[in-house]
């Protein structure tokens, strides 16, 4: 079966402005992304801030226009932004943001949000419409004497909730998700992990969900792509790229995250600076900052290249790691 | 060995709304301590009021003694001494804690002037050595640069280099990585515990990442709703909680090993620190309470391994792995 | 820089250039020179040949054109009343106002600005809801009904001070003091909400936090940042020395641009219209020029970046 989405070279150049007096930088915040996502999967996308992850959301949907490159959507071809093919497109593709009370209007009831989409795209009867809304809101579980209130009398968890039903409302096949809980306390974080991993279980909704917590994303993501300045540098099912990152970057970015009971000084901490897109280094863009770094990471762009069944990293030196650790 | 920082039945109200109920606390010399809790628990306006430095519409009452001296009701004048001299600060967010419109050199002088009486330069020279210090290169051309010219985890080396000049005794640093990426992060807190050794100070982290307190901290106090709820060595504390709520953070948080199976979240939310529920605050979102916890509120009591603990029916003190996975599996039925 | 310079001059340009088109146009649709100057009952071969001697008879397009044509070489017509110069009859008339204009803006700095930071720093205090109430009813009472409340106060009742006029010094008291209080008015506001917006700022707990004192907290961290948005309005009110005055003048019979203009527009005096709406225009855009440049000054994150 062909995949729900399918992304090909996707790039995205902003003009990057420094100063008041400044000249315009052509920056590529993504830079020929490709990814696929099956139905009913859920991929991960992880990175630092600058990696483009969060632009490359907004391409995915289309909300961005993309400079270069391809996406697909259930096989066809995704039509231009603002056009009516696009917009009735958009009711099986949605969006959740991180910061669920800019994503809501404080004058509308919860209920009334919730509703929204059903009457943009004009969904059943009023009737059934309601009865779409009371469903919804179990389902994220949200009490029905709730859908009176307004926005700011619910807790941040609370309005995350509200933010997932109205993606929900039209049934979508796929759901876009950028740091959906980075906003959240960690008791109230699980709360919404656990009811994305419920939205998962029959198998009907993809999801894109984008995050700067590792943690998180292994919990809930099938397959992973890690972001390095606008690139994937490594993907994989989650599970084996967790166990057993490939890419340097990878492998510092696992490192980095505290756990308990794990000593500081075991730890691979990455020198440098987190990378600038106005700047990105000749070759692979990560070489500054990685201890393995030879001539050809300078000059030479890597290319994705399989290293494990289902598990592709862009570095010069894997391949050559992988052959002595065979022979 | 006497205690560098003792603070005693510490109280905050704003607007006449209790938020601090009570804080019974000790920083030992050169002792790493880390305060965990979710927002508005008071972990940081623990330490805000102990300086001073909260709006003067809080109400704080409460003695909060730095060695010989008494801070609680001092003069402006002697707490200014202590600010950034014993006792240094760093905050969550550093690309807005610095100065916009101030070179980075003259905010780290500036300092040096206040509690060193650094100035020309002498100040320069040793503002220099500081920027060295905390891994900003190329400190003697960066000197006359701005704070938005430098990145989130170098401003916060800068803060860092600005809260030594006044070679502290204790650091408190108030969430100094959680705006910043996971690779600096981790830059950061190596930092800091190498800081932390070489000069000796103590260091108070307070933050809700429970994994960045157990690498820096010896002893941790978590805080729920301005009171401390359980308070020990990181060890014992994170192998086995026995409050329920610093059990409930840590089944909260994904595994980067192991199982990939739902989280256990806490229900409910944190109370409104306006409408805080009768006896203990935890109860409405605790499995475990009884009767009695809604009307009683426990006190923050020593325990025989050494921890103290506020809570009438704590969980077992072993065999924690088998429940949890129990209560795993109860979750996934 | 010199390419963000010569943006804005060629923007200021353009400004000038579609306030002095308006004018141009607004002043042509809205009366006819002849009938006014030359009254009612005039034959139509007089009215015929007012028209052709100053070039009313020609196309609209084409009389624009030739202004247009005058001006940049620097000619700005004639009045049409004495036919003398227009842009002499201006330009007499400039000291007078700002004889008023000036000292009424450093009442407005001098005593706006520091309201604004005492309330800003005692927020919440009786003090802060004094100054508060005092700068809305600055503002909201119009120029014409306090010129006249001071008039009868201190020259009706207590007779110290001249109700018009020009003459000594004490006869620009009143005027200044007009003109000065809506300004001083928004100016408070405007500082005490730019300082609590600074106050609130993490850099300043910071500042506090490495044990500065507080009263250097003030000058030396958050007055420096307050400062961005005050030279804003500040800005605003030196664009308008010369504008500023129009009403003012006219209820102290202060012959200054203001009341030239009043007496000009009513005897559809063009030229003269013209050059002031010009001056005035000129002026603005030129303040708003400096307000830009000086943030790049105050704030850093604005000036240019090296490209790296």
């Amino acid at each position: 079966m062909s995949p729900l989405l399918e992304a090909n070279d996707l790039v995205r150049v902003y003009a990057g402005r420094k100063g008041l007096f400044g000249k315009a930088v052509p920056v590529r915040a993504v830079d020929g992304v490709s990814l696929r996502v099956n139905r009913g999967e859920t991929l991960g996308i992880v990175g630092e801030s600058g990696s483009g992850k969060s632009t490359l959301g907004r391409l995915l949907l289309g909300v961005d226009p993309a400079q270069g490159g391809t996406v697909q959507f259930d096989g066809q071809q995704l039509p231009e932004a603002g056009t009516q093919a696009w917009r009735a497109l958009r009711a099986r593709m949605q969006m959740v943001y991180q910061d669920p009370l800019a994503a809501l209007d404080r004058r509308l009831t919860i209920a009334t949000q919730i509703r929204e989409p059903l009457d943009i795209h004009r969904v059943g009867t009023p009737e059934q419409r309601e009865a779409r809304v009371a469903e919804l809101m179990r389902a994220v579980g949200l009490r029905p004497d709730q859908a009176g209130r307004y926005p700011h009398e619910l807790s941040g968890g609370q309005r995350q909730r509200v933010v997932i039903a109205r993606a929900l409302a039209t049934d979508p096949d796929l759901l876009v998700c950028d740091e959906p809980v980075s906003a959240l306390d960690v008791s109230i974080q699980a709360q919404v992990v656990n009811l994305l991993r419920e939205l998962q279980g029959d198998g009907r909704l993809s999801m894109v969900f984008i995050s700067h917590d590792l943690k998180v994303v292994r919990n809930l993501c099938d397959r992973v792509a890690v972001m390095y300045l606008g690139r994937i540098v490594e993907e994989g099912p989650s599970e084996e790229l967790f166990a057993n990152p490939q890419h340097p970057y990878t492998q510092a970015l696992i490192s980095s995250v505290p756990e308990p009971g794990r000593a500081l000084d075991s730890r691979v901490i990455l020198q440098g600076e987190p990378p600038n897109p106005a700047r990105r280094p000749s070759g692979c863009a990560f070489h500054p900052r990685c201890a393995r770094a030879t001539d050809i990471c300078r000059g030479q762009v890597p290319d994705l290249i399989p290293v494990a069944p289902g598990q592709t990293a862009a570095c010069h030196h894997v391949t050559g790691a992988r052959a002595t650790r065979a022979a | 060995m006497a205690n560098l920082v003792e603070i005693r039945d510490l109280r905050v109200a704003f607007d006449g709304v209790p938020v601090l109920h009570g804080i019974d606390l000790d920083v030992r010399p050169g002792e790493a301590l880390g305060l965990v809790g979710e927002s508005g628990c008071g972990k940081s306006v623990t330490w805000l009021a102990a300086l001073g430095l909260l709006p003067s519409k809080a109400k704080v009452s409460g003695t909060v003694t730095l060695g010989e001296t008494d801070l609680s009701g001092a003069p402006q004048a002697k707490l200014e001494k202590v600010r950034g001299g014993r006792i240094a600060m760093i905050f969550q967010d550093p690309s807005s804690a610095l100065n916009p419109v101030l070179k980075v050199g003259r905010q780290l002088c500036e300092a040096l002037r206040l509690h060193r009486g650094l100035t020309g330069n002498d100040a320069r020279r040793e503002a220099l050595r500081l920027m060295d210090m905390v891994g900003i290169p190329d400190a003697r051309g960066r000197f006359s640069l701005y704070p938005h010219e430098f990145s989130g985890g170098q401003c916060q080396r800068l803060m860092i280099a600005m809260a030594l000049a006044g070679e502290p005794d204790l650091l408190i640093a108030d969430e100094p990585t959680t705006a910043l990426d996971a690779t600096i992060q981790a830059q950061i807190l190596d930092l800091l515990a190498r800081l932390r050794a070489e000069m000796n100070m103590a260091i108070v982290f307070i933050s809700h990442d429970l994994g960045a307190v157990a690498q820096v901290c010896e002893r941790v106090c978590v805080m729920y709703a301005g009171r401390i709820v359980e308070q020990g060595a990181v060890g014992l504390l994170f192998e086995r909680p026995r409050h329920p709520y610093t059990r409930g953070l840590f089944d909260a948080i994904p595994r980067l090993h192991g199982p990939r199976t739902p989280l256990v979240p806490i229900p409910g939310t944190v109370p409104d620190p306006r409408n805080l529920p009768k006896g203990c605050a935890f109860q409405p979102r605790c499995a475990h309470a009884r009767g009695f916890c809604q009307s009683e509120r426990p006190d923050l009591l020593a325990q025989k391994d050494g921890r103290k603990l506020a809570c009438a029916f704590p969980l077992p003190e072993g065999s924690e792995e088998v429940e949890r996975e129990v209560r795993r599996e109860g979750m996934l039925q | 820089m010199i390419r963000f310079v010569s943006l804005r001059l060629l923007r200021a340009l353009v400004t000038i250039l579609a306030v002095m088109t308006f004018a141009f146009v607004v002043l042509r649709m809205s009366g006819d020179p002849a009938e006014v100057l030359l009254g009612p009952d005039v034959p139509q071969n007089v009215i015929d040949a007012f028209r052709k001697q100053w070039g009313l008879d020609a196309p609209l397009w084409q009389q624009y054109l030739s202004y247009l044509g005058a001006i940049f070489s620097g000619d700005f017509g004639l009045s049409m009343r004495d036919r003398s110069p227009a842009i002499d009859l201006v330009m007499e008339r400039i000291p007078a106002t700002l004889q008023l204009t000036i000292p009424a803006l450093l009442l407005k700095l001098g005593i706006g600005i520091p309201a604004g930071i005492y309330a800003a720093l005692h927020r919440d205090s009786a003090l802060d809801r004094g100054v508060i109430f005092l700068a809305i009813l600055g503002f909201t009472i119009p120029s014409f009904v306090m010129g006249l409340v001071l008039v009868l106060i201190f020259a009706v009742t207590l007779g110290v001070l001249p109700s018009g006029g020009i003459g000594t010094w004490q006869h620009a008291i009143l005027p200044a003091i007009t003109i000065s209080i809506g300004g001083i008015g928004i100016l408070a506001r405007f500082s005490r909400s730019a300082m609590i917006e600074v106050l609130g700022q993490p850099y300043i707990r910071t500042a506090s936090a490495k044990g500065v004192k507080w009263r250097d907290v003030v000058r030396g961290h958050a007055l420096p940042n307050a400062a961005v948005p005050i030279v804003t309005i500040v800005g605003f009110m030196v664009g308008s020395l010369i504008a500023g005055a129009v009403v003012v003048e006219t209820i102290f019979s202060w012959p200054g641009i203001g009341r030239l203009l009043i007496v000009s527009v009513s005897n559809r005096d063009l030229a003269v219209v013209q050059c002031i709406l010009l001056l005035i225009a000129a002026v603005m855009v030129v303040s708003n020029l400096v307000v830009d440049l000086l943030y790049g000054w105050l704030d850093p994150r604005l000036r240019a970046q090296p490209a790296h």
